[in-house]
């Protein structure tokens, strides 16, 4: 069990989120970078839709109130427990009793902007519609349908492999090489994420279209899960377009009459109307969901295929880490079963 | 351009998580929405397809998984949309009392300014109809409604509200609606009403579904 030691804004449970609900205008909501969320899965032998805390706000600190083992993902936020400095991308032992404290993001211009802090057998809330992603403007599902603040006690579930709760003996002690490294994509020295055009694609100036994909786009202090607000040159329609209300989905661009782009993201609502500009392709949403508030980023265009292949590359990650903790989680099991000499 | 080939459905991608296929015409009518339903049906239970999401006269399909071959996906949901007939769903009727203006409906003013209508009329008017619900979006247990008078149409606000209260209702372009829950909106809220539309706990936890009708019942004006 974790007890919230900070009132650290906006941290929240996610897993991978919630699918089924939209026709009841229900939004996706879950880990706004689920590559991060999935690896540190992968690294504590959890379902791949296991729940963990999603922390974009810092310095957070909690208590752990029973030994647990967990991994941290996402951000490097030179973690300490109690004095210790802790590995990013690691999976560690906590006793009970130790304080955890992330600190503000490492790494400079390129840092993330989101920690994962993931449990051996998962965040254990409640599921509520089949996910135990926070749904925030519905007030349901994560814990008490909220944010956490202070004092909010969050029980580990029990592990896939019969580990009790927390598994305080999993394996533990290795990590990963972040897929920000693995799998780095920049343009011009800025991050950057792929765009799938969007039906009213056509539907705009020349100049904007060229624009988009030329210029550098800052993400705004009025950004947050539900999206992205982005500033730089004013995206404009060829003419006025006022659209039937239609479904949705995370990474969808969308351009007000204003001509600031808006970033859907994980929380946005499934369904809209304003011009969809392009997409950013699920493959890369998590690079977006990592870019820091003020930062600067770029969107290259790609087709359908590419789009796919970015996908299978991700998939392809995923499948390299699953096969390296595999062979992690042997040698520490080996290790712990095999009598001292 | 080629009056034949502005008449085909047109079918765009959300990225590789969902398409959206829009019939062709303008307005939003029953009769479209109607086969939108009976296309939404048909093609919930194809492989491809994890969730069918009726919209205001179209339909978002999610993927299962985003196929390989986009192009026979959608050619095959053309073909399945020219065979749709409408689907008259009829479901239940629920009455919903408003009190139209006040603290609870602090754009009827903007209206009255946009229609030139008076209040007395912008209530009788958005009072009136029996409205469709042809969909369901924006946030959890949210209806959007079809049949409201075009005489009462107001365009979106320039600048969204931070926050409408649930119960909400509200008038954005042609469209009206109730807000289910407290949020941000950028239509013109003329009023107020006090009603549960979702409960996650509940089966199905949206009070209403496509099909139903509401009835907005005139319990005050405040001027």
């Amino acid at each position: 069990m974790i007890e919230v030691l900070s009132s650290a804004a906006l941290a929240s449970v996610q897993d991978l989120g919630r699918t089924g609900g939209l026709r009841w205008g229900v939004g996706t909501a879950g880990a706004m970078d689920d590559l991060a969320l999935a690896a540190g899965n992968l690294l504590l032998g959890n379902a791949p839709g296991a729940a963990a805390v999603e922390i974009p706000v810092f310095p957070f600190e909690v208590r752990f109130t029973a030994d647990c083992v967990f991994a941290l993902t996402g951000a490097d936020c030179a973690a300490r427990l109690d004095a210790a400095a802790l590995l990013p991308w690691w999976t560690h032992r906590a006793r009970a009793g130790q304080v955890l404290t992330l600190g503000l993001p490492q790494g400079g211009a390129g840092r993330a902007s989101r920690a994962m802090l993931c449990v051996a057998g998962g965040i254990d809330v409640p599921p509520a519609l089949g996910s135990r992603s926070t749904q925030l403007r519905g007030a349901f599902g994560g814990h008490e349908g909220r944010a956490l603040r202070r004092g909010d006690v969050l029980r580990a579930g029990a592990t896939a492999d019969g580990g009790g709760a927390g598994a305080a003996t999993a394996p533990h002690g290795f990590g990963l090489v972040p897929p920000a490294l693995a799998l780095p994509l920049a343009v011009d020295g800025l991050p950057a994420v792929r765009v799938l055009p969007g039906a009213e694609y056509p539907a705009f100036e020349e100049a904007s279209r060229e624009a988009f994909w030329r210029t550098s786009w800052k993400i705004t202090a009025q950004s947050d899960r539900y999206g992205f607000r982005l500033d730089g040159e004013a995206l404009r329609p060829i003419a006025p377009m006022e659209l039937r209300s239609h479904g949705i989905v995370p990474g969808v661009i969308q351009v007000p009459h204003g001509g600031q782009p808006i970033v859907q993201m994980r929380d946005a609502q499934p369904s809209g109307g304003y011009p969809k500009f392009g997409t950013v392709i699920e493959a890369d949403l998590w690079r977006l969901g990592q870019a820091p508030i003020g930062s600067r980023v770029r969107f290259v265009e790609v087709d359908w295929a590419q789009a796919l292949a970015a996908l299978d590359e991700k998939a392809a990650w995923l499948d390299g880490v699953a096969r390296l903790v595999a062979l992690h989680r042997a040698a520490a099991i080996a290790s712990t079963a095999s009598p001292r000499t | 351009m080629n009056i034949a080939l502005a008449r085909q459905p047109a079918i765009s991608l959300l990225g590789t998580t969902a398409l959206l296929f829009e019939p062709p015409g303008e307005g939003m009518t029953l009769p479209v929405q109607q086969r939108i339903w009976a296309l939404a049906e048909t093609t919930a239970s194809w492989p491809e397809v994890r969730e069918a999401v009726p919209g205001m006269n179209n339909l978002m399909l999610a993927f299962e998984q985003p196929p390989r071959d986009l192009a026979a996906l959608e050619a095959r949901l053309v073909d399945a949309w020219h065979a749709t007939r409408p689907l008259p769903l009829a479901g239940r009727v629920v009455e919903l009392p408003v009190v139209y203006g006040g603290a609870g409906g602090p754009h009827l003013a903007d209206v009255v300014a946009h229609t030139g209508l008076s209040i007395d009329e912008i209530v009788a008017r958005h009072s009136a109809p029996l409205y469709p619900v042809y969909a369901l979006g924006s946030h959890p247990g949210y209806c959007y409604l079809g049949g409201m008078d075009e005489r009462i149409a107001t365009p979106r606000r320039r600048v969204p509200v931070v926050s409408i209260p649930g119960g909400a209702v509200s008038i954005g372009g042609a469209q009206t609606g109730v807000s289910a829950s407290a949020g941000p909106s950028g239509w013109n809220t003329i009023g107020s009403t006090s009603m549960r539309f979702f409960d996650a706990a509940a089966e199905p936890p949206a009070a209403l579904r496509p099909g139903d009708f509401i009835r907005f019942h005139v319990q005050g004006v405040v001027r």
